[in-house]
């Protein structure tokens, strides 16, 4: 579709970034700063860093990014509890590929790979589905990493699994919700931000209703925004504009693929098997209802009753990512970025996760 | 979309075709396109939403200078 290839178009792209640099100049000479941004979506700050946009635009717009990057934002101890899930007899773990090199306190789920454990990098989580059905003698066990993108479809491999009545699958829930952590860090107040990229993703399923909390409860504007160069710059326009006209309001700007009202069919499946739960987040701690785990009546497939795991105390490590992931710092603050931990040897997730802080900033903005 | 079977359907990703989930999108048809996520198509693109985006933008654009 060509409109959809218009949205990377190089020459529409510096035009827009032209028009965003002029909109930042006018925000800089009626405020006297520069404006502050918080993306919340991993993806985005992949894309931001990717196109250069956000390092063309490092001295007019401040681009925090946020914590929208699920393997990011998951407590250590639960990592740990993750990876040690490999070590159990007649398992088959299958996960997301993102999950296969984030280090644990004694190691990785790729090391374990490589030491014999069955485990299998799947891109659909109904492919772990399918593997319990054809390996009957086997528990397999998928790691139900994800925000509300992906939640609906861990529902719904919860689902296939009662049709198929499979006794041998189940799933470790660890999910995260975006509303419940930005309410967190806004009532911190640890970073001031003048708005919000709001994810486009998520708000496919959550809808763009979702985020109007954010400028009714917070006075706090944002805009809906799509990842290809010209959609990341027309969101950021239209914030800035936002900003210079004293108006304060939530802006869908992906409005060929998000929804008012989300996706209804997504949220049934979210109400009918899944309830709240008080996540733990990295560097954050307990955020009450922030997380979705499975109902009571669906208990035979919830990895966490089924199986017993205990691990220690996380090891102690000089990595922020808990810092990172709710903007207070840069990759570049953190002592060890891009000298003890690199996307070869990392240190904590934020460097391995195809939508980690540390890995777009080591990748796209390192000056050499 | 090429081809709709129950809930899933057959999809070409640039040149390439896969089986994709259908259940998040009940109203999909032939020839729509559609925004894919762990094996899912989660919604459907709105072909009006996206030209009428990148008008306004162009606009928007070439009426600042």
């Amino acid at each position: 579709m060509i409109e959809l290839e218009r949205f990377s178009d190089p020459d529409l792209s510096r035009h827009s970034l032209e028009a965003v640099l002029e909109a930042a100049e006018k925000f800089k000479a009626a405020n006297g700063r520069s404006p502050v941004f918080m993306e919340v979506c991993g993806s985005h700050t992949m894309a931001l860093a990717k196109t250069g946009i956000k390092a063309r635009l490092k001295d007019h717009v401040r681009l925090i990014a946020g914590p929208g990057c699920p393997v990011c934002v998951t407590d250590q101890k639960s990592i740990d509890a993750m990876i040690a899930l490999s070590k159990g007899p007649d398992r088959i773990l299958c996960t997301f590929g993102d999950m296969m090199r984030v280090p644990g306190s004694k190691f990785t789920l790729m090391k374990a790979k490589t030491e014999g454990e069955d485990i299998r990098v799947v891109y659909s989580p109904l492919d772990s589905v399918k593997m319990a059905e054809e390996n009957p003698e086997k528990e397999v066990i998928f790691l139900g990493i994800g925000f509300e993108t992906t939640i609906p479809i861990l529902a719904l491999a919860i689902r296939e699994a009662e049709k198929k009545n499979l006794q041998n699958f189940s799933i470790w829930m660890t999910t995260k919700l975006v509303e419940p952590v930005l309410r967190t860090l806004l009532d911190a107040g640890e970073v001031k931000l003048d708005g919000f990229l709001l994810p486009g993703h998520v708000a496919i399923v959550s809808g763009k209703r979702s985020f109007d909390f954010l400028s009714k409860e917070y006075n706090m504007p944002g805009v809906i925004s799509g990842f290809e160069p010209v959609q990341l710059l027309s969101g950021m326009y239209k914030l800035l504009q936002l900003l210079l006209e004293k108006k304060v309001d939530i802006l869908n700007d992906y409005t060929y693929l998000v929804k008012d009202e989300g996706n209804l069919v997504a949220q049934k499946m979210l109400d009918d098997y899944l309830e709240p739960y008080d996540e733990v987040w990295r560097g954050m701690s307990t955020i009450p209802g922030s997380g979705l785990v499975l109902k009571e009546k669906y208990a035979s497939f919830d990895a966490k009753k089924k199986f017993n795991v205990s691990v220690g105390e996380p090891r102690k490590t000089k990595c922020r990512c808990g810092e990172i992931i709710k903007g207070t710092i840069t990759p570049e603050e953190c002592m060890l970025f891009a000298k003890g931990c690199t996307p070869t040897h990392p240190i904590g997730p934020c460097m391995v996760s195809t939508e980690g802080t540390c890995a777009a900033h080591y990748q796209y903005m390192r000056e050499d | 979309m090429i081809k709709i079977e129950d809930d899933h359907a057959l999809v070409d990703v640039m040149g390439s075709r896969m089986y994709v989930g259908t259940i998040f999108v009940p109203d999909a048809k032939i020839d729509d396109y559609v925004l894919l996520h762990a094996g899912q198509a989660m919604t459907i693109v709105d072909e009006e939403y996206a030209k009428e985006s990148m008008t306004e933008w162009r606009n928007l654009l070439d009426d600042r200078t």
